[in-house]
């Protein structure tokens, strides 16, 4: 048969192994066949439970928010003239460009002591950094891009025939938006949100800078997963590891069984 | 519903698509307004459904200054070229959406549907995906789901040009029937002069943004109101400043006083008639239509010397 089609296969499979599935594959086996008791333990630990609650937290706020502006921004890029609206393309990447850690940075010198809002912040009594507050946004920041991203692309090649043919129909702006554009985005949308859940669960670097990594607190899971590193505790690094990681999967298979047949790709 | 637009213009840019452009579209008429692309009939079309907002004019619907109302509140029915079919509905209710946006009683809308579906012959296809039909099929979608709202004016951008010939005809045949059934005031958009011709009380000539003329299809051809109209609309010789016909050409073996000699080029069998291809003895192209029968009566073939009489030519001042 074809050999260089073969060989192509072989290629991306090989890949895909190497870079993905063996190092999954190994952490999923390791922590199954030699260190089940202990991590077990880990992640009943209320101090992992905890880390878990504020990465969830941070992400169920994150999700919502980056899918609205996601959604607001790509209708407003693809479907409106205004002026700044290249520039307004070209910063929702801003945050893939920027390492996270540098993001953290910045958030430190707007919210810190001696920083833009820090000082009049906390003479009103709010606590911003090394709390969920600042956790949250740093979480927002990195994790706006992927919905709008998703959803750009998919407006243009829909184009605006059929939202005109509803308005000829007599449908308002907002009846032709739920009815006839959200439909019509809906796969990316989901794609989108799926992206951004995993880039919030999975954040290290700015959170890492903000939140103060008290554990109990402002710890999040994957700043538990470095604590378990730092102190040696196998059982703990694979644990925790192995939770995000089986969340994250979860999170692609559910989007794969809600999607109908046809619109795979 | 009668439509008026009264000196219409509108600029994409440095393109001028709409130049001061007024007419009339009397109640239950259907009318076409026919341009080569770009002459801003598409753009005229989308002005009078609101999807386009003129620089300045006025649009009329029913004697209604309609100019500043949005599409959703014109009440018409709008068909486009792509079909513009929610791909994520059924044909039904594709069909029911605009009953459904005005509450309708289901009940009503059922019956509404059904009864369209059979008019666009449709019936038995409302659960199938715009995707599950062909090309000919959707567009039929397109305007049952236009008349569902019982528009005051239908308006139809291009609707059979993505389609291939036959269906096309086949449309065109039954757009007709369909308004001689229904009398909505309806616009349809072409750029096919064949098109405008059956299917049309009245044509709109369209050029560059501005009105050529508008007249009926009889007088559009044989009294057109200037060279743009003579030659967009059915063929023309021209020659100097006159414009013949190419059935408006006879062609003799022997010269007279009013013959001039010409080579013949080539023959082209078009089935019943025959287009003869020549070139005046100045050397100025001139294309000649007559029936087989007459073709084989003078035993025409290329290469051979004729003399060319016109029965009828224009001029224009």
């Amino acid at each position: 048969m074809n050999v260089r089609r073969l060989s192509l296969r072989f290629v991306a499979l090989g890949y895909l192994l190497v870079i993905l599935l063996a190092p999954l594959g190994l952490m999923v086996w390791r922590t199954l066949a030699y260190h089940a008791d202990a991590a077990w333990k880990a992640v009943s630990d209320p101090m992992t439970v905890h880390a878990f609650e504020v990465t969830l937290e941070a992400t169920a706020i994150a999700v919502p928010l980056n899918t609205v502006f996601g959604i607001l921004c790509g209708l407003a890029i693809v479907r409106r003239r205004f002026p700044g609206k290249g520039l307004v393309n070209a910063f929702i990447d801003l945050p893939l460009a920027i390492s996270p850690v540098v993001v953290g940075l910045s958030f430190f010198l707007l919210f810190g002591r001696t920083g833009w809002f820090g000082p009049w912040l906390s003479s009103h009594g709010y606590q911003v950094l090394f709390a969920l507050p600042a956790i949250v946004m740093v979480t927002v920041f990195v994790s706006v891009p992927f919905v709008a991203r998703e959803v750009i692309p998919t407006l243009r090649e829909i184009g605006d025939e059929q939202e005109q043919a509803a308005q000829t129909l007599g449908a308002s702006g907002w009846q032709t938006f739920w009815r006839i554009t959200l439909p019509s985005i809906r796969w990316a949308v989901v794609y989108g949100v799926v992206l951004t859940t995993a880039r919030c669960l999975g954040e290290y670097g700015a959170v890492a800078v903000v939140s103060g990594n008290i554990e109990g607190r402002t710890q999040t899971a994957t700043l538990r997963v470095q604590d378990y590193y730092e102190n040696l505790s196998t059982g703990g690094i694979y644990g925790v590891s192995l939770m995000l990681a089986a969340i994250a999967v979860v999170t692609l298979i559910l989007m794969s069984i809600v999607k109908p047949r046809e619109e795979r790709v | 519903m009668s439509i008026s637009v009264k000196g219409l213009s509108k600029s994409f840019g440095d393109f001028k698509a709409l130049d001061d452009v007024s007419m009339e579209v009397p109640t239950g008429s259907l009318t076409a307004l026919l341009g080569p692309s770009g002459s801003g009939k598409s753009t005229l079309l989308r002005v009078i459904a609101g999807l386009e907002t003129p620089d300045s004019g006025s649009v009329f619907i029913d004697e209604a200054n309609v100019t500043g109302t949005r599409p959703q509140d014109r009440g018409v029915g709008f068909v486009f070229q792509h079909y513009a079919a929610f791909k994520h509905m059924t044909v039904y209710q594709n069909v029911a959406f605009g009953m459904k946006i005005r509450k309708r009683p289901r009940a009503e809308v059922r019956e509404r549907v059904s009864q369209l579906l059979s008019l666009v012959q449709l019936d038995g296809l409302a659960n199938r995906y715009p995707s599950q039909l062909s090309g000919g099929q959707r567009q039929r979608m397109g305007l049952a789901r236009a008349l569902a709202v019982d528009p005051a004016v239908l308006l139809l951008d291009e609707p059979f040009g993505a389609l291939d010939a036959q269906v096309r005809t086949e449309l065109r045949a039954w757009l007709r029937r369909l308004h001689d059934e229904t009398h909505t005031t309806t616009v349809i958009v072409t750029h096919d002069q064949e098109e405008a011709m059956e299917v049309a009380d009245e044509v709109v000539v369209m050029n560059r943004g501005r009105v050529e003329q508008v007249a009926g299809p009889r007088e559009l051809y044989d009294r057109p109101a200037n060279e743009f109209v003579m030659t967009f609309v059915g063929q023309a010789n021209r020659v100097g400043d006159t414009f013949v016909r190419p059935h408006d050409l006879e062609l003799l073996l022997e010269p007279n006083e009013h013959t001039r000699e010409a080579l013949i080029q080539r023959l082209v069998h078009l089935g019943f008639e025959v287009r003869v291809e020549l070139v005046r003895d100045d050397g100025e192209p001139l294309s000649v239509q007559m029936t087989r029968d007459e073709a084989e009566r003078l035993e025409l073939a290329g290469g051979q010397i004729v003399y060319v009489e016109p029965t009828r030519a224009t001029v224009f001042g």
